[in-house]
């Protein structure tokens, strides 16, 4: 608002009301349709950002070693040892995909055969009570899972969890197994919950008592001292089993992230796009309406030039009218998207990360609103100061 | 009789002044034209998925996996049971005796796509000689099959549209070996089309595996009964641990994740930017009658009825509707047929490529919406212009 309308802006909220619903149903048919852009603004955003999730929760103390060739293919555990000596490395865990079938349902979620006391100090961001993590090292057959999950399937602490494997027989050669849920993973902040929708069980028990790839493991986490050496230090693993048969790719865990977000790749600049035809659609139709109702209201305009409102504070009103439909319009929009996302998470159970509208998305929210201002409301607010009283009143448009 | 002239005659002179209504009436061009552009291009990319999925596998073919597993990645056929498998009863033969049967193992290999560098997994199948004749939709489309016992693969045609460096000749490092690509396969646009194949014994040595993933197999009777006594077979067979699927049925099991978010999202985003942006239509129609109410008071005033007033007025709306609507869906079909997108299928966490499809069906689809939208658009202000008291109407321009 120029300087002209400061301080007094609560004094024309009237006139400005007054504007803004001078046509009803053009106002409100204006309102929904800014408002429903920004709901679709919302949603989306929320499910971009949670495509993401991965990539914003990582550590960057965190490497992931892999095998080189395939994430798929095992590696020994004897590499345990050797990453361990690793100068910077500051402790090593590893975890293995049990491939999980659950009630007939494949990969219901994950499972992750891991060495409880190292992969939960690996992972300090994931909440669970001191006695259930004692309980977890003790028990062989014992398993923890994200509270998600328990929520989801109904699981109490204390019962057996059956779950089939669809790559891992047991030795005698039935793929059902059966573990003891002794605790559950939560987590404080939404990105990280993301993470703890997972079983974990006991590697030592799962290799004990399986058929095949005895001795290996799925991939190694590594934890280093200094972050900035994250990529010395996941050059100096590679080296290490170089020319082995069992050779390792390692990278920060971001980075790891980061890849895997981009192999959803496409979808997310289809969803950019989406937005942009919306936004496009929408900044003509809203354009054409305030032009018009500024063209229409050319007289009332000129009368208050001649009661003495100064060129400022008609281009004023003018883009403030603008703003205040926008605002209205993108910030209802919004709140409905982020009202409407606990029951869509609900919904859609743990088998998607957890979506919410995070601060980012609200200021990306506010930035459309003023760029849209600007472009809506701009040519229009100048028409009204360019306006010359007589030739106004006069009705020569 | 009389009426129908008026109607006529004014529809006329409608639509001879639209040129002097150009930038009104561009608007709700733009507008329509934006709706429809967006719900057809985003039905498209459905439409799309939903004919790759529904495209790959036919009814006559069944895929052996290890009773237990749902996908391939987590299944396991010795090279015995295989050979066996080919050669029970229930499995075609070609004319020269030869089963239709085509043992294939799949591994993950990283390639980065189009300008990028961050590796994605393709799936590469190791496939046997006959899968050509197992599999008789596929065609060598460019180059030429690969040579059994060499390093060489043929690529699937959206692959190498999607990934770099996959053109004939090119040489491609998996493991620690040379491929060459010789050859470019279509196979009726199903999900093999984002696969890279080569030579099962070549890429079982090469890849240091001992064993496959799956059996295709085309059944002598395709029937369900026929399908019934296959399995019964192997049920019986105690040399087996293997479950039959028909392959449509595999194959639609392997997208469910993918299908529900693209459906999700396909149906949401339309269905929001379908509303939003037909309040915004909606108001654009409203204010361009609106803005002629005293031309169309004078009409009424020198004897044209209220019929052929509302008619005509609806005539032109439905015009710009459709004309809306035609540009719309015209650049939705420029801009979108045939393109495609790859992103992860999280059932089989590898790659999946598919074109936007733009059916006839979808292009209707886009029309009537931008009809209903004039319709609805067109149809109130015009009532409502000819339900005005003519007296009032006039003044109030």
């Amino acid at each position: 608002m120029p300087s002209g309308a400061r301080g007094l802006s609560v004094r024309y909220l009237p006139l400005l009301w007054a504007g803004l619903f001078r046509k009803k149903t053009r106002s409100i048919l204006t309102l929904l349709s800014v408002f429903v852009a920004f709901v679709l603004f919302g949603l989306l955003q929320a499910v971009t950002v949670a495509f993401e999730s991965g990539a914003d929760s990582a550590d960057a103390k965190r490497l992931l070693t892999t095998a080189r060739y395939s994430i798929i293919e095992l590696l020994p555990l004897s590499h345990l040892r050797q990453i361990e000596q690793v100068p910077g490395v500051i402790r090593v865990a590893h975890a293995e995909w049990f491939g999980a079938k659950y009630q007939n349902e494949s990969n219901a979620f994950p499972v992750f055969a891991v060495e409880p006391r190292r992969y939960l100090e690996m992972y300090p961001e994931f909440i669970i009570a001191a006695d259930q993590r004692e309980a977890f090292r003790r028990t062989r057959t014992g398993a923890v899972a994200g509270v998600r999950l328990v929520q989801r399937y109904g699981w109490k602490v204390g019962q057996k969890l059956p779950i089939s494997s669809e790559i891992h027989a047991k030795a005698d050669g039935r793929l059902s197994w059966e573990f003891d849920l002794v605790g559950t993973l939560d987590a404080d902040d939404p990105a990280t919950l993301a993470n703890t929708d997972v079983v974990l069980i006991n590697a030592a028990h799962f290799d004990e008592a399986r058929l095949l790839g005895k001795g290996r493991t799925g991939w190694y986490i590594v934890r280093i001292d200094d972050s900035s050496r994250a990529r010395a230090i996941s050059a100096e693993i590679d080296r290490r089993f170089l020319n082995s048969p069992d050779e390792t790719k390692t990278q920060p865990e971001k980075e790891f992230a980061v890849g895997f977000a981009k192999q959803i790749g496409d979808l997310g600049a289809l969803v950019t796009r989406i937005l942009a035809a919306v936004f496009f659609t929408i900044l003509i139709m809203t354009g054409n309406t305030l032009a018009q109702s500024v063209r229409e209201r050319i007289p009332e305009l000129a009368i208050l030039k001649t009661l003495g409102f100064s060129d400022g504070k008609v281009t004023g009103l003018v883009l403030a009218e603008a703003l205040v439909l926008l605002a209205l319009a993108g910030g209802l929009g919004m709140l409905v998207a982020a009202g409407m996302l606990p029951g869509l998470n609900h919904a859609i159970g743990s088998r998607f990360p957890p979506l919410h509208v995070t601060a980012g998305t609200w200021l990306g929210g506010a930035a459309i609103v003023v760029v849209l201002t600007l472009a809506v409301g701009l040519p229009p607010a100048l028409r009204a100061r360019r306006l010359r009283i007589v030739d106004a009143l006069a009705g020569h448009r | 009789m009389r009426a129908l002239h008026q109607v006529a005659e004014i529809t006329l002179i409608n639509l001879r002044t639209l040129p002097q209504r150009l930038g009104t009436s561009l608007v709700v061009v733009v507008g329509i034209a934006g709706v429809v552009g967006v719900l057809v291009s985003v039905l498209a990319m459905s439409e799309g998925f939903r004919h790759t999925l529904a495209s790959t596998g036919r009814a006559d073919r069944v895929i052996l996996l290890r009773a237990g597993s749902d996908a391939e990645l987590s299944s396991g056929v010795p090279r015995e049971a295989a050979t066996l498998l080919a050669t029970l009863p229930g499995v075609a033969r070609d004319t020269t005796g030869r089963p239709l049967a085509s043992a294939e193992l799949v591994v993950m290999v990283d390639l980065p796509r189009q300008g990028e560098t961050e590796p994605s997994n393709v799936p590469f199948r190791g496939v046997p000689p006959t899968v050509f004749a197992v599999r008789d939709e596929v065609r060598i489309v460019e180059g030429r099959p690969f040579t059994r016992g060499v390093r060489e693969v043929i690529v699937g045609r959206k692959a190498a549209r999607q990934f770099a460096g996959l053109g004939i000749g090119s040489r491609i490092a998996f493991r620690d070996s040379d491929w060459t690509v010789v050859g470019l396969f279509e196979s009726g646009g199903d999900v093999h089309e984002s696969e890279i194949w080569g030579d099962t014994e070549v890429t079982m040595s090469a890849f240091r595996r001992e064993g496959y993933q799956s059996v295709t197999a085309r059944l002598r009777d395709g029937s369900a009964r026929g399908l019934q006594a296959f399995r019964d077979t192997i049920r019986g067979d105690p040399r087996f641990s293997i479950s039959v699927l028909r392959e449509p049925e595999y194959y639609a099991k392997q997208a469910t994740v993918l299908s529900n978010l693209i459906n999700v999202l396909g149906y949401t985003v339309s269905g929001f930017m379908a509303v939003g942006a037909t309040f915004g239509a909606l108001n654009c129609m409203y204010s361009a009658i609106a803005s002629r109410q005293v031309e169309i008071a004078t009409l009424r005033a020198i004897g044209f009825g209220g019929l052929p007033v509302v008619v005509s007025v609806m005539v032109e709306a439905l015009v710009l509707a459709l004309l809306g609507g035609g540009v719309g869906a015209a650049l939705a079909y420029l801009y979108c047929d045939g393109v495609s997108l790859a992103t992860l299928n999280f059932n089989t966490f590898s790659q999946v490529a598919f074109d936007f499809r733009v059916t006839r069906g979808l292009l209707a689809q886009g029309l009537l919406w931008a009809l209903l939208i004039g319709l609805a658009g067109g149809l109130l202000p015009a009532v409502r212009a000819a339900r005005l008291p003519v007296t009032e109407a006039l003044r109030a321009g």
